[in-house]
């Protein structure tokens, strides 16, 4: 018969219903996925009895896919079909990505993200991670007995739009429903039960294989806000392994090494690299295919002075965090280690030092954020009693449009809790002008120029009306998921387009932080440019208005007064090209001068006319 | 009339009931429902739900409401794994026939 769990008081659910949801950690090295099983989280594990499946997919010529472990071993047999850390890959274009050059893989430009050749076809990034989470899937279904109804998915934090859209859509493929895509940081912290604590401050110290990320996370009445994000995408216990590689060369005075010596060696200083973290010495044993031996002692107070400068790497990325977040030390009120690097002594005391508290290490640090995102998973399918305990998330961006002259308007401003869904009220410009383009911007910046575009659309068939009268109410609504979608509408005439923001690329992890900091160390310049801007959309208006008012009315002046307005404008037109924003203020002030006897004689014609052939008593 | 667990199942309960933090023992139960016509229930109990038979089986307290312990007489609950699933097994010697799955049965 089926195997039963045990319920929450009143939670049971009716035969053949088990609502079955997981949460899943797709990670750029390993992914893992777990379940709530009798109200505890647990890590499922494969037949062998391993948590981890290396996030990599071998493509055969034909239909035969490998994914994980037997992928992995044929890595350096098969570079070209065998894809390592698609993660990096996903939502973004060529140019995102560093080091195209030294990757093995045949990348092919397609618009919106990049894509592989393979030789079972092209394949997009979106493909790629579909095949580790569908293995994660029947893993799962396996060991739950039936069907799933639906995961949650970790990203980092600073995953933009096209980031998460790629996840969700590789979940969609691997035909998983996506109950809520959630921040890594924020797993980790649901995981050590961050969320029925009281509020405070925490930081989530992030060190995988290859990458580190520091979190800032703000809990007040049940909300996670991510303050501050920064890190090092290029640094990991991959880079502690190479620190006792070297020491292995120096010791051992080896001749230049083949491949093979080279793996050999690498896989040793792993191994001593784990034993220093139970013991304070281990001996080094190797013996190369050229016959060369080694056998050494490393203590761990070599290794630790040897890796000091690469802890002290991850220190600054913190401590900058710390200040984006505009926070001191003593603010933290707990610290979060995520990572299998972060078994290291070494990182725990450094980072213990640094906090001046113990960091939290009772979860194994490969399985925090699974096990938070199966826990929220477990909510959102409706398996706890009471909704107290429902999680929301935030924007990480600020969310806007372009307006005249370049500026950014904001909508959404960041850290706003999502779902939401705001609506602003925009105008024409020009008389009779019938459509306008929206544009979608990401980001912090004043100027759109500096902000990231996520989407371009018009709005057309608006009625012909004077500038300024059409009122176009744009509506951004972000998801649970934080998928944005824009719709614009033209109230009189009811118009409307929209938009499901699918953006074109993504943003790489520096590029948000360094966003984040440009905006703050540009703000004065930005208001700076926007006073300039501002400035500069004014005089257009009015020089538009004007001229159109001296094409229509020109009869009303004489050629003097006429060359006085005209010479206005010119002036007018010439400190527009300039960078002086009180300058054009004060041309903007001369011209409405120039023209306030021309505008009196106007409305004086327009009295005349609309009275004309009409009876004094009408007015009376 | 009694109900009662296997050692394995009171290990796994106490382990959970440990680790959860809180909840006084479980709770046992059957409800018509499901394709052959009865289903079993099983939750966590966090008070002595009244009026409830109770049993103790290997230091876990297990409460039974009256009707569904008619149905239930004579159960050991077991764990048990099958391949990679794990989880609680009703040995039920009332049950005359079961559907494909054994989630629902009939008395």
């Amino acid at each position: 018969m089926a195997l039963l769990q045990i319920a929450e008081p009143g939670m049971s659910s009716a035969p053949h219903q088990h609502r079955l949801a997981v949460g899943i950690d797709l990670g750029t090295t390993n992914s893992l996925v777990a379940t709530v099983r009798s109200g505890l989280a647990v890590v499922l594990d494969d037949e062998a009895g391993r948590s981890l499946l290396p996030s990599v997919v071998r493509y055969h010529p034909g239909s035969q896919v490998d994914v994980g472990y037997p992928a992995q071993s044929m890595q350096n047999q098969d570079p070209h079909n065998t894809i390592v850390s698609v993660k990096r890959f996903m939502g973004r274009g060529i140019a995102d990505i560093e080091d195209v050059a030294s990757l093995p893989y045949r990348f092919v430009d397609a618009p919106g993200m990049v894509q592989l050749r393979t030789s079972a076809g092209v394949k997009s990034p979106v493909e790629v991670s579909a095949e580790i989470i569908k293995a994660l899937r029947q893993r799962a279904e396996a060991a739950m007995g039936g069907e799933l109804v639906g995961a949650v998915i970790t990203v980092p934090a600073y995953f933009d739009d096209a980031q998460r859209q790629a996840t969700k859509d590789a979940a969609q493929l691997a035909g998983l429903n996506v109950l809520r895509l959630l921040n890594e940081p924020t797993a980790a912290a649901i995981a050590y039960g961050l969320d029925n604590a009281a509020e405070g401050v925490y930081a989530v110290y992030d060190l995988g294989g290859g990458t580190f990320d520091i979190s800032i996370l703000r809990l007040s009445r049940g909300v996670f806000e991510v303050l501050a994000t920064n890190g090092d995408s290029a640094l990991g216990g991959d880079d502690f392994d190479q620190r006792i590689f070297c020491w292995m060369l120096e010791q051992g005075r080896f001749e230049p090494l083949s491949a093979c010596d080279m793996r050999l060696l690498l896989t040793k200083a792993r191994d001593a690299k784990e034993a220093l973290t139970e013991h304070t010495e281990v001996r080094v044993t190797a013996v190369l295919s050229t016959g060369e031996m080694m056998d050494a002692t490393l203590t761990q107070t070599a290794f630790n002075a040897m890796t000091a400068s690469l802890i002290g790497k991850t220190m600054a990325p913190t401590r900058k965090a710390l200040r984006d977040a505009g926070l001191s030390v003593d603010e933290v009120k707990g610290v979060v280690m995520v990572g299998g690097s972060t078994r290291m002594p070494c990182i725990r005391q450094a980072v213990a030092d640094f906090f001046k508290q113990t960091p939290l290490t009772n979860l194994d640090p490969d399985k925090v954020v699974t096990l938070g995102a199966a826990m929220q998973a477990d909510v959102l399918a409706g398996n706890r009693a009471g909704d107290d305990w429902l999680l929301l998330d935030v924007i990480p961006l600020s969310l806007g449009l372009e307006t005249m002259g370049g500026l950014t308007e904001k909508v959404i401003p960041r850290n706003t809790t999502i779902p939401t869904a705001r609506a602003q009220d925009f105008t024409t410009f020009r008389d009779g002008q019938t459509a306008m383009s929206v544009h979608v911007l990401q980001g912090e910046r004043e100027l759109a120029s500096d902000c990231r575009s996520l989407a371009r659309f018009e709005l057309r068939g608006i009625p012909p009306m004077v500038a300024g009268a059409a009122r176009i109410r744009v509506t951004f609504q972000v998801d649970a998921d934080g998928l944005l979608s824009v719709s614009a509408r033209e109230q009189s005439s009811g118009v409307e387009a929209s938009v499901q923001v699918k953006p074109s690329y993504g943003l790489g992890d520096e590029d948000i932080t360094r966003m984040l900091k440009d905006a703050f160390t540009h703000a004065r310049d930005d208001m700076y440019a926007r006073a300039l801007n501002e400035q500069i959309v004014d005089a257009q208006g009015l020089i538009a208005a004007t001229r159109a008012a001296l094409a229509e009315d020109g009869t009303l002046l004489d050629a003097a007064e006429t060359a006085v307005i005209e010479a206005s404008i010119a002036g007018l037109e010439k400190l527009i090209a300039g960078t002086d924003h009180h300058a054009i203020k004060r041309g903007v002030e001369a011209l409405n001068a120039a023209t306030t006897e021309f505008a009196q004689r106007r409305m004086d014609q327009n009295v005349r006319r609309a009275m004309a052939g009409q009876k004094l008593e009408t007015f009376g | 009339m009694a109900v009662t667990l296997s050692e394995r199942a009171a290990s796994h309960i106490t382990n959970f009931l440990a680790k959860r933090g809180k909840g006084v023992g479980i709770r046992l139960g059957v409800r018509t429902s499901g394709c052959s016509g009865m289903a079993y229930k099983l939750e966590y109990a966090d008070e002595v739900p009244e009026g409830d038979e109770m049993f103790t089986s290997h230091g876990v307290t297990v409460f039974v409401d009256p009707q569904s312990l008619s149905y239930l007489d004579g159960t050991e609950l077991d764990y048990a794994r099958e391949g990679l699933n794990e989880g609680f097994k009703f040995n039920n010697p009332n049950v005359k026939d079961a559907c494909g799955c054994g989630e629902s049965f009939n008395v």
